[in-house]
């Protein structure tokens, strides 16, 4: 049954499907009256050849039949569009309106601070990892030389976990509280204890402190955690490496400023201002009329805290870093309140999008 | 902490730029948060003398008096009864503005022109007295600025000291960095009309008796060094103009000239010192001790506080008289029928003073400083400037010796420094000669020793207790920005990366290319859930408990954005989910990811009217199975309920995909959404294969389902009926109309052989195979 010459007809049709992608508007009309025409139309002409089947055949071919006029038709639509588009550059047509978009999704802009300063320290070999945010007393105080039971714990409003003795850890003994990190710093000791130098990380994640909300605090906030431990790292070292990043993430010309200051797991301490991004040094009331902002706290590993974490102290120096990527996303985007970057606004998160 | 900038200089001998300061302060470590000028609204006061003081002509209570201000005399009607001829006064003339605000012009009094007006401490914003004028007690010429004749002229600092510095409480300590910089030694001014004759204090044991009173130490632990004084017949009284200058230019209220005299000894030795009225001691006994279950005591603040054992209190025979370090009591206040005094200097131990401190939750100057801790070593020098400093303002003498009850004095400390280790630290070489200048500028004794230094630290560092706080001095006075800046070489990082991240950006990249904001929802809320981690201190019920699905902050972000109008949501967040563990163990952290999508499913576009088709399940349902290819673990989408639970391939629950529930107003679009843990698989590379070059065949397959039979169900079994031909199958349509029971469903199925050209008849045969498997199976026919 299928060397019926309807059936070579079809065939010859479906090879014509492909002219109709090529045509021009009147080649279109010459094929639309060859293929469909009502009287004489090639595939009119295969319908009306139908009779002259048996049953089992009528269907097929009848099925084919119908199925290549769908194709045809749907074709000869598509071309029809196509050949439409030229027309646009007519009078007729405004080309000022507006194309059409898709919807465009936001990176979160403390996402986008996060892994900017991130890839800044890779290329000067830092590799991310990233840490547990509840934590025992031991790990987010004690063997990072943070006596609990001296002034400098007072700047760690810590949460603590329910389900605990409530006893703190003696001096510097007992387990302790189970607690909120209220910095990335415990993944200082979690790392040194779990390799050895060289090391160079950096530790993005969330802190948390018991600081009620207000315009520039959070009781919950992100932070970037540096450290570099190896043979020979020293405050040139940690300079430079300070340096590099300020002046790759904010520019070149960018001044930096290290001042010293008191971290118990660093010693020498300092503080790290870069020069305020919005009046170029010369003050304005974001930077209190100082031309400076204070972006990270930083320092030498203070030797009890290799001590405590099971590194050879008088071998290996190294430095460490911590900063705040809200308030950096802050001073980037001139938000004035923290809050916003917790609510999920939609208008407020679009204009991060592209 | 407020220092004054004249009293700086006044210590180290030499004029302060307030600037120059500020600036070498912040870089020595103690930032300046805060410059003010003090008393600038004094500019127009200048000091005048009452040539003449005769009674006015129409009042009998006011005085009209001849004021000579250097150029004339002008006639200046005063009220006060302590005016008298000879005498100099601030004079504030016609046209002068005094502190408030107010403008003086020249006016009828009485019926008599007064040329401005003679000012009370009180009208010039120096003191509560507002009876009497201010006399003053200078050299200075008439016509000679306030601020230019009397201590008034001033700058205060405010500066911030870390908690490892309690020498920099006191102007001694402040004046001590910045003559380190400046080149100019510490020198304590001479006390104006001090008495030369004092006395070294008798060190005892354990007790000794000072003006009749016997004092001892049964704490030891809380107080090692108790030091008292007794000074007679002191007359207790407003403080002289300089010393109450003093204080108020640190903010500090004058109250009178021996607890004046104590504040001032605290503010610039940093030592603490409390005045008792020594004929109020009942028994002639200070006794030192640790509180008694039960005690009580009101404080000086008017406050009865309940004690503890931990605390220490200084008692007299009948019970306790102070908290130790904190604060005295009521009762022994020093008043003004005081004659009397004994004065205590202590060290109290910093530990005890700061559980006390936060067992009744109060700070006070003296606690602030106890708990940072004070100088042993210095106590026996402050108390004899205190003592002097009293008899100056308030005369009386001191018969006898003060006592010292040391029972265990402290060992001076020691600490070695390697001059090679100070170059190992800091990256670059500093002379042994400036180690040991700057050292010794900060009053550390330095000597050389078997190629190190031997350095002695001073009692008034309690933080230098190693070698690395000596490095830490020498970096801070060789200036951190004197090093160089110097990229060396570094060594690859011996911790691998986390592999997860680079997924965790695809994610991102994939969900945020579909039009989804990436969120971050504050992670503390409310749960009534039994496994959520809580916290023992919350700051508020609504943010008890650590989240324990992320959900719950998308849903409330969803109705944040209905509530501001906003119809189209698409967001999605990555994070960290907790779950309660056995009690004393650390929550379990999970990484989920979830989303949610409400409204248009594009912008509007004049194309279209205006008009977008608005999300639904089946967008819902996309989004997950695109973040579980990026996940790239094995998940099945079981359908449950209205939803998909998502399972992983040891058939856990991991996950679901479906409709939100939230409280939307009536014109939102119904909320979708997902939640997923994330735990991803090794990322497998793409594998190529191989691009088709022969044609494929399309059949489409309309089938009417019945109830109760599902897509899955006939594309499970079209693909193990149709055989290796088979390439692809979807649905491209689903109608449901009264012509059809049921609903039909129809597939295009693609054929296609790597190998040949494909006849109809292959497809054709596999179309009827498959045809006949299905209505054996399902009862399932063509349309
Ligand atoms: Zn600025």
């Amino acid at each position: 049954m299928p060397d019926h010459p309807l059936y070579q007809q079809l065939d010859e049709l479906a090879k014509a499907v492909d002219t109709i992608a090529l045509a021009d508007e009147a080649e279109l009309a010459e094929l639309r009256t060859q293929l469909l025409g009502r009287k004489s139309g090639k595939l009119t002409h295969i319908l009306r050849g139908l009779r002259d089947l048996d049953s089992d055949a009528r269907r097929d071919v009848g099925q084919r039949a119908n199925r290549l006029k769908q194709q045809i038709e749907a074709a000869i639509a598509a071309r029809e569009e196509a050949l439409a588009v030229p027309r646009m550059t007519a009078s007729d047509v405004d080309l000022s309106m507006a194309g059409r978009r898709q919807w465009q999704g936001a990176i979160h802009p403390v996402t986008a601070v996060v892994d900017e300063i991130c890839d800044i320290f890779r290329e000067i070999g830092f590799t991310r990892v990233t840490g547990p945010e509840a934590e025992t007393e031991e790990y987010n105080f004690v063997k990072l030389n943070i006596p609990l039971d001296h002034p400098a714990a007072d700047e760690h409003d810590t949460f603590f976990l329910d389900g605990q003795a409530k006893q703190p850890c003696g001096e510097w003994k007992a387990p302790g509280r189970l607690l909120l990190r209220t910095h990335t710093s415990p993944m200082q000791a979690r790392t040194m204890e779990r390799y050895q130098p060289p090391i160079r990380i950096v530790v993005p994640g969330q802190a948390y402190r018991r600081d009620p909300f207000d315009p520039s605090h959070s009781p919950a906030f992100e932070q970037i955690e540096g450290l570099v431990v190896d043979d020979g790292v020293s405050f040139v070292d940690f300079k430079a490496g300070i340096d590099f990043f300020v002046k790759r993430f904010f520019s070149p010309e960018t001044e930096v400023r290290f001042r010293p200051s008191f971290f118990p797991f660093t010693e020498p301490s300092a503080e790290v201002d870069v020069q305020c991004q919005l009046c170029r040094g010369s003050g304005c009331s974001t930077c209190k009329q100082t031309g400076f902002l204070e972006i990270m706290g930083a320092g030498m590993v203070h030797p009890a805290v290799f001590e405590r974490c099971g590194i050879d102290a008088e071998r290996y120096t190294g430095y460490a870093f911590g900063m705040g990527p809200h308030r950096i996303t802050m001073l980037r985007h001139g938000i004035p309140d923290i809050r916003m970057l917790y609510l999920n606004d939609m208008r407020f998160l679009g204009q991060f999008a592209l | 902490m407020n220092v004054s900038l004249e009293w700086l200089a006044e210590l180290l001998g030499r004029e302060l730029d307030a600037a120059d300061a500020s600036h070498r302060l912040a870089m020595l470590g103690a930032p300046v948060e805060g410059i003010e000028t003090l008393n600038q609204d004094l500019e127009d006061v200048v000091v005048g003398i009452v040539e003449q003081a005769g009674s006015h002509p129409n009042a009998d209570r006011l005085t009209l008096c001849h004021v000579n201000d250097g150029s004339e005399t002008r006639e200046v009607v005063c009220g006060a009864s302590n005016v008298r001829e000879g005498a100099k006064y601030a004079y504030a003339p016609a046209g002068a503005t005094l502190p408030g605000g107010l403008r003086l012009s020249a006016r009828k009094i009485r019926g008599v022109v007064s040329h401005g007006m003679l000012c009370s401490p009180s009208e010039l914003g120096l003191g509560s007295d507002h009876e009497g004028i201010m006399e003053l007690l200078t050299d200075a010429e008439p016509g000679t600025r306030l601020l230019d004749a009397m201590p008034l002229k001033d700058v205060r600092l405010d500066l911030e000291i870390t908690p490892n510095r309690p020498d920099l409480l006191g102007h001694r300590g402040v004046a001590r960095e910045l003559g380190a910089v400046y080149g100019a030694p510490v020198k304590l001014p001479a006390i104006p009309h001090a008495p030369v004759d004092g006395k070294t204090a008798r060190r005892v044991e354990s007790h000794g008796v000072v003006g009749g009173v016997e004092v001892s130490i049964e704490d030891v632990g809380g107080c090692p060094r108790y030091m008292a004084a007794a000074i007679t017949d002191v007359k207790v009284g407003p403080s002289p103009t300089w010393l109450e200058a003093r204080l108020r230019a640190v903010g500090a209220r004058p109250i009178n000239n021996v607890v004046d005299a104590t504040n001032y000894i605290l503010f610039e030795l940093n030592q603490p010192m409390h005045a008792f009225d020594l004929d109020r001691l009942r028994g002639g006994k200070v006794i030192v001790r640790g509180a008694q279950p039960r005690e009580r005591l009101r404080t000086l603040d008017g406050e009865d506080r309940a004690l503890d054992p931990q605390m220490t209190m200084i008692c007299d025979a009948d019970g306790a008289i102070a908290i130790g370090g904190v604060m005295g009591g009521h009762e022994s206040e020093v008043t003004s029928e005081t004659t009397t005094v004994l004065l205590e200097c202590a060290y109290f131990d910093p530990k005890r003073i700061r559980r006390t401190r936060q067992t009744l939750k109060m700070s006070t100057d003296a606690s602030y400083r106890f708990e940072r801790g004070t100088d042993p070593e210095g106590m026996d020098d402050a108390l004899r400037r205190a003592v002097a400093l009293i008899r100056a303002v308030a005369g009386g003498s001191e018969p006898e010796a003060a006592i010292d009850v040391y029972p265990t004095p402290f060992r001076t400390r020691a600490v070695f420094l390697r001059p090679e280790r100070v170059e190992h630290l800091l990256g670059m070489r500093i002379p042994v000669d400036e180690i040991e200048r700057f050292l010794t500028s900060l009053g550390f004794a330095v000597a050389p020793k078997d190629g190190r230094l031997h350095v002695q630290v001073p009692g008034w560092r309690p933080d230098v207790t190693r070698e690395v706080d000596l490095i830490e001095e020498v970096a801070r006075l060789h200036g951190y920005d004197s090093f160089p800046v110097e990229l060396r070489a570094f060594k690859p990082s011996a911790v691998p990366a986390d592999s997860r991240e680079p997924r965790r950006a695809q994610l991102r990249r994939v969900l945020t290319g579909h039009g989804l904001h990436e969120a971050r929802s504050f992670p503390l809320n409310h749960s009534d859930r039994d496994d959520a981690q809580r916290l023992s201190n919350p700051l508020s019920a609504e943010e008890s408990c650590l989240r324990s699905d992320l959900m719950t902050g998308l849903r409330a972000s969803a109705e944040r954005n209905w509530g501001a109008r906003e119809r189209d949501i698409r967001l999605f967040e990555l994070g960290i989910v907790f779950t309660a563990t056995a009690p004393g163990h650390l929550p379990d952290e999970t990484e989920r990811i979830a989303a949610v999508i409400s409204g248009a499913r594009t912008p509007p576009h004049w194309t279209g009217s205006g008009h977008a088709s608005d999300y639904d399940l089946w967008d819902a349902k996309a989004l997950a199975e695109l973040t579980l290819g990026v996940v790239g673990n094995r998940a099945d989408l079981a359908v449950s309920g209205d939803r998909w639970v998502v399972t992983d391939g040891d058939g856990r629950e991991r996950g679901w995909v479906g409709p939100v529930t939230a409280d939307q107003p009536a014109w939102a679009a119904p909320l979708i959404g997902f939640e997923l843990d994330l735990d991803f698989a090794h990322a497998a590379h793409v594998q190529y294969r191989e691009l088709p070059t022969t044609p494929a065949i399309e059949r489409d397959l309309a089938l009417v389902l019945p109830a109760g039979v599902s897509a899955a169900d006939i594309e499970a079994s079209v693909r193990s009926t149709s055989g290796a031909l088979l390439e692809s199958l979807y649905i491209f349509d689903e109608y449901r109309g009264e012509v059809v029971s049921g609903r039909s469903v129809a597939w295009r199925l693609v054929f296609r052989s790597p190998g040949r050209t494909l006849r109809d008849t292959d497809a054709d045969g596999a179309v009827d195979r498959v045809l006949a498997v299905l209505k054996e199976q399902f009862n399932v026919e063509r349309r």
